[in-house]
């Protein structure tokens, strides 16, 4: 047996915080405690800092500042989206599009307006996970009034045609949301050339190791949306509420040590992320799920089959390594998690399914280390499976 | 969520496996797709030996473990009387959710007793729900 080590393979549920992002919080938990209203000069000192970090945050998406609003986070970015344009803009229809893989920061809003007498079509996504932008077109309506297609899947990685799909929405004169809390850090974003068609972008900072409970929603220009936090004048009038602001430092912080390191992130987790994925698919009956290429170069998503995907998991915890699943058993329903049910993956095989996301802490030992351990404790599950007859197996 | 005991049962269950002469054989599934199998070795009215095989969660194979354990050298009918209520608590407690995963074991032991009893040409015991 290996030696046990800590192996955290779980940054698409949230990263470790940055020391530079810690030491860059701190002062504004300790010294410069002010409130960003108040006129004296540590509350001056506060409000500077809150506007460097919008700067900071508009410069790695080529935004301007003034589209940027802090929230509490990709949820709160997400519902502001999209109740906030559906009724903003309930006088001019009630049609929502958006599709059923999306993250339930974006599915129950949807579900909620639905009660309030707006319709929403999912649009059909294929066995990878993608849209189909002549869905989206032969989807629209004359009562259109917002169109929200996720950047790329939180669980299947699958990164969907966005600039597609913006310029179908531009086209029709229809809002276009993208809740990019997976993205950012993973791919380069510009809302000024490639993301143009883009009006409204949800963000999250413990997504691209910044704090938790920080979040920014891209707004541009002259989009029509309505408060979604009624109360003091912050944020220019659109987001109420004083500024949570070391998390804002942090979230500032946080982007831009994301944004200069992009390519060099991206080339290493692909590299790591590549050769846990060739090693694994050594496993008999171990099958990737969401688009072969058009996926974040982090996520890894597989269904082993004959196991259960709790099962897994919790053993792999037992030697160190946290990652997720979204079989049923772990979810407390009957079914397992909607992403896979809409990619239709056959139930029994859902079942089996294993998220490892890799992130900055990630080296090449851990990748070694988990293409040690896991085929063993596959291995150790399968024995114990009814359904497992190694003669099933199907070799690739 | 889960306790000590359920987490030494799952990582380490106890009685995995099958008997190829077995005397009695079980399945029993739930809506999930959880499936166990079991497989009993009879002797004088005795469980003698007993294996099983488990698809399911962390719950689902702590319980099958613990529910063979827990019929191993009793007689058929206290192996018929066990409830999964006893071997949730023999487990010191199963996380709110988790109760129905331990059901599983009771049914495919049930199911594997009718079976021995069918080939002895005794009648099967009704299965209550
Ligand atoms: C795609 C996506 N959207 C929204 C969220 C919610 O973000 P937050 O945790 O900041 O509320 C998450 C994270 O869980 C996510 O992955
Ligand atoms: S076996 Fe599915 S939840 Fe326990």
């Amino acid at each position: 047996m290996v030696e046990k080590r800590f192996v955290y393979m779980d940054h698409a549920a949230t990263t470790f915080t940055k020391p530079e992002v810690v030491e860059a919080m701190l002062p504004f938990l300790e010294e410069h405690f002010g409130n960003p209203s108040s006129l004296y000069s540590i509350g001056r000192e506060g409000k500077e800092a809150v506007e460097t970090a919008r700067e900071q945050l508009a410069k790695a998406l080529g935004a301007n500042p003034e589209e940027i609003y802090f929230t509490s986070g990709g949820t709160e970015s997400d519902n502001w989206a999209i109740k906030g344009t559906a009724f903003s803009r309930r006088r001019n229809g009630k049609h929502i599009i958006t599709t059923p893989i999306e993250h339930h920061a974006v599915l129950y809003p949807c579900e909620y307006l639905e009660t309030q007498g707006f319709d929403v079509t999912y649009l059909p996504v294929d066995r990878y996970g993608l849209v189909d932008p002549a869905e989206v077109e032969a989807a629209l309506r004359e009562d259109t009034i917002l169109i929200s297609v996720m950047y790329a899947n939180n669980e299947i990685g699958t990164i969907e045609p966005i600039s597609e799909i913006g310029e179908i929405a531009r086209e029709h004169e229809i809002p276009f949301h993208t809740d990019a809390v997976q993205v950012i850090g993973k791919l380069p974003l510009d809302m000024k050339t490639q993301d143009k068609n883009v009006d409204m972008l949800s963000l999250s900072a413990h997504k691209f190791y910044g704090p938790k409970g920080i979040g920014a929603l891209y707004l541009r220009e002259g989009t029509e949306i309505d408060n979604y936090m009624h109360g003091g004048g912050q944020e220019r009038k659109k987001r109420a509420g004083t500024e949570n602001v070391a998390g804002i430092v942090g979230l500032g912080k946080a982007i831009e040590l994301a944004a200069a390191n992009v390519d060099n992130h991206n080339e290493n987790m692909r590299k790591m992320r590549d050769r846990l994925l060739a090693g694994l698919l050594e496993i008999p009956s171990c099958r990737l799920n969401g688009h072969p290429e058009k996926r974040l170069p982090d996520n890894l998503n597989l269904s082993f089959e004959y196991i259960e995907g709790e099962s897994l998991l919790l053993m792999l915890d037992g030697m160190g390594i946290c990652c997720s699943t979204g079989s049923a058993c772990s979810s407390g329903s009957l079914d397992p998690s909607h992403v896979l049910r809409a990619i239709e993956l056959p139930p029994e095989i859902a079942q089996g399914t294993l998220r490892l996301t890799l992130g900055d802490q990630n080296s090449e030992e851990d990748i070694d280390y988990v293409l040690e351990v896991l085929p063993e404790i596959v291995e150790k599950l399968r024995a114990i499976s009814p359904f497992y007859k190694p003669e099933n197996i199907c070799e690739k | 969520m889960y306790n000590k005991k359920v987490m030494d049962h799952f990582m380490n269950p106890r009685n995995v496996g099958e008997i190829e002469d077995a005397d009695g054989i079980g399945e029993a599934g739930n809506p999930h797709g959880d499936h166990m199998k079991v497989f009993l070795k009879i002797r004088d009215d005795r469980v003698e030996d007993v294996k099983f095989k488990t698809f399911g969660c962390a719950a689902a194979i702590a319980s099958s473990s613990m529910a063979t354990e827990m019929i191993k050298g009793k007689t058929l009918k206290e192996a018929w009387d066990l409830t999964n209520e006893a071997v949730a608590e023999a487990l010191e407690g199963l996380p709110p959710g988790k109760l129905e995963c331990s059901v599983v074991s009771r049914e495919a032991i049930h199911r594997a007793i009718n079976e021995y009893r069918k080939k002895q040409g005794l009648e099967a015991l009704p299965e209550q729900a």
